[in-house]
């Protein structure tokens, strides 16, 4: 076995408990009533401890009384973030990793920032025979040419501003409602959600005019605009 | 004025690479540019052969890649040309032999000594054809009126915009010119041939020159002269225009029409 399958990166979600937060009364019981809404996602749930802005915790014996309070309400701590040197050693002495900090700031549950709506992508030369443009998760513009041998895929709509003699593949990853929009249409296939036609499938009356095609009753449908 | 390098190139093979190198060095060398052509078909040497100077060469490229010769003992000088060179590959070698270091090295050598630097590519899109348009400012695609020739070319051009030197270092793009050989216009008339406007529209790039069928091009490269020095011959004119385009000069399209049928012919019906 080569050596690079024993050691493999994988990114998990890990909940973050920040350690000031297990000094207020009442956060045991919070906590308890949470994962009672949900045990069993809870369950056995890996735990990092937040220790932004507590001094104490310098003994590996504390951290330990902490895997136990969570073990308790059915968490596991595997590791802690945002320590200081004394308190990384003591948590490195308890058996735990030192997570790097994340942009969450520490909050119990950080909700992820939204992730920018992609971009319509626009391409503005010719796309050659060879060449493969994909548009991950957006619309595709081109304002040019795609010549015979030439693919374009788009998660989204595509619209080519020219003639498309090449192969067009929209809604990529399924999405049924994406459209092609074309000012002539050779094209050596057409493809909306998996559904396609061939070049000789298409319509003659379509053929090198300027058209639009979308699909209907899981039918490609090809009009002319 | 800092040495040019063109590279001649097609994707597709047999549509006149060697004799569009040839031709366009002769003719540059013919306008009082100090020119030298440089054979990329390592392995398949032709571009000697075409030059008439097959039997001159003592080393070659490799040789010069390799350090075994320098530039000036492998650089053999056109007998009908005072600015002309040629730069003859080897025969016994294939295109691994093209190592990027050792052709940048001979590229920068030869910009000290000339002001433009011909490189006739291979065909293919392999690491001979590659090795010869990466260093290249303006291309030359030399493309026959036919399907598969302006596929390999659409294909070509879109390496050129990817994979060349000047791509990688986000510079300028590589200018290039569309030069369209074996050009029949009688053909074209009857629709057995894509007319020059059906080339230009699906490559979009600007067209340099259409070199027209011409039984000069076979018996000039079997006599090793460049077309261009047959001044009675279409193709050489044509090459000679094409040239004159690319130095700047604007030249009307000659040879795209089909000629008139002569008085006897259309006297006595199709022959």
């Amino acid at each position: 076995m080569a050596a690079g399958n024993l050691v493999q990166g994988a990114l998990f979600t890990v909940m973050v408990v920040r350690a000031a937060s297990l000094r207020e009364p009442a956060f045991e019981h919070e906590l308890a009533q949470q994962i009672g809404r949900s045990p069993r996602f809870f369950q056995n749930a890996p735990v990092v401890l937040d220790l932004r802005g507590v001094e104490n915790l310098t003994e590996a014996a504390e951290f330990d009384s902490i895997k136990h309070t969570l073990r308790e309400l059915t968490l596991t701590l595997v590791g802690v973030q945002n320590a200081q040197p004394a308190q990384l050693e003591a948590a490195a002495a308890a058996g735990l990793a030192s997570f790097a900090p994340t942009a969450g700031g520490g909050q119990a549950r950080s909700s992820a920032a939204a992730p920018p709506a992609p971009k319509t992508r626009i391409v503005t030369e010719p796309v050659r025979s060879g060449t493969q443009i994909y548009a991950r998760g957006s619309d595709l513009v081109v304002t040019a040419a795609v010549s015979p041998g030439a693919e374009l895929v788009a998660d989204g709509n595509i619209h080519v501003y020219g003639a498309l003699r090449g192969r067009a593949l929209a809604g990529a990853n399924g999405d049924a409602t994406a459209r092609i929009f074309c000012t002539r249409l050779d094209a050596e296939l057409v493809s909306i959600a998996g559904r396609y036609l061939i070049s000789e499938q298409l319509p003659a009356g379509v053929q090198s005019t300027p058209v639009q095609i979308a699909l209907v009753d899981d039918q490609l449908t090809i009009t002319r605009n | 004025m800092l040495a040019k390098v063109i590279v001649v190139t097609s994707g597709k093979g047999g549509v006149g690479k060697t004799t569009t190198s040839a031709a366009l060095a002769a003719g540059l060398a013919l306008r009082g540019h100090k020119t030298v052509v440089i054979d990329f078909d390592v392995g398949l040497r032709n571009l000697d052969l075409v030059m008439g100077c097959e039997r001159r060469v003592v080393f070659d490229f490799i040789n010069v890649i390799n350090g075994d010769a320098n530039l000036n003992q492998a650089l053999i000088k056109d007998k009908r040309h005072d600015n002309l060179f040629i730069f003859p590959t080897s025969q016994t070698r294939d295109k691994n032999a093209l190592k990027r270091e050792g052709v940048e090295r001979v590229m920068e050598e030869l910009k000290q000594q000339f002001e433009y630097i011909i490189c006739d590519s291979p065909a293919g899109i392999e690491h001979g054809a590659i090795t010869a348009l990466y260093f290249a400012d303006s291309a030359i695609i030399v493309t026959n009126p036919e399907v598969s020739s302006v596929r390999d070319s659409d294909r070509i051009i879109g390496i050129l915009a990817s994979k060349s030197r000047r791509a990688e270092r986000n510079e300028s793009a590589v200018e290039v010119h569309l030069l369209l050989t074996r050009y029949d216009p009688g053909r074209v008339a009857k629709g057995e041939m894509l007319a020059v406007d059906d080339v230009k529209e699906i490559l979009s790039i600007p067209l340099l020159g259409v070199i027209p069928e011409s039984e000069s091009v076979l018996r000039a490269s079997n006599t090793g002269t460049p077309v261009v020095f047959d001044e009675d011959s279409p193709a050489g004119r044509a090459y000679v225009d094409a040239v004159a385009r690319f130095l700047g000069e604007q030249r009307e399209m000659r040879f795209v029409k089909p000629e008139r049928r002569s008085f006897f012919r259309a006297l006595f019906g199709r022959a």
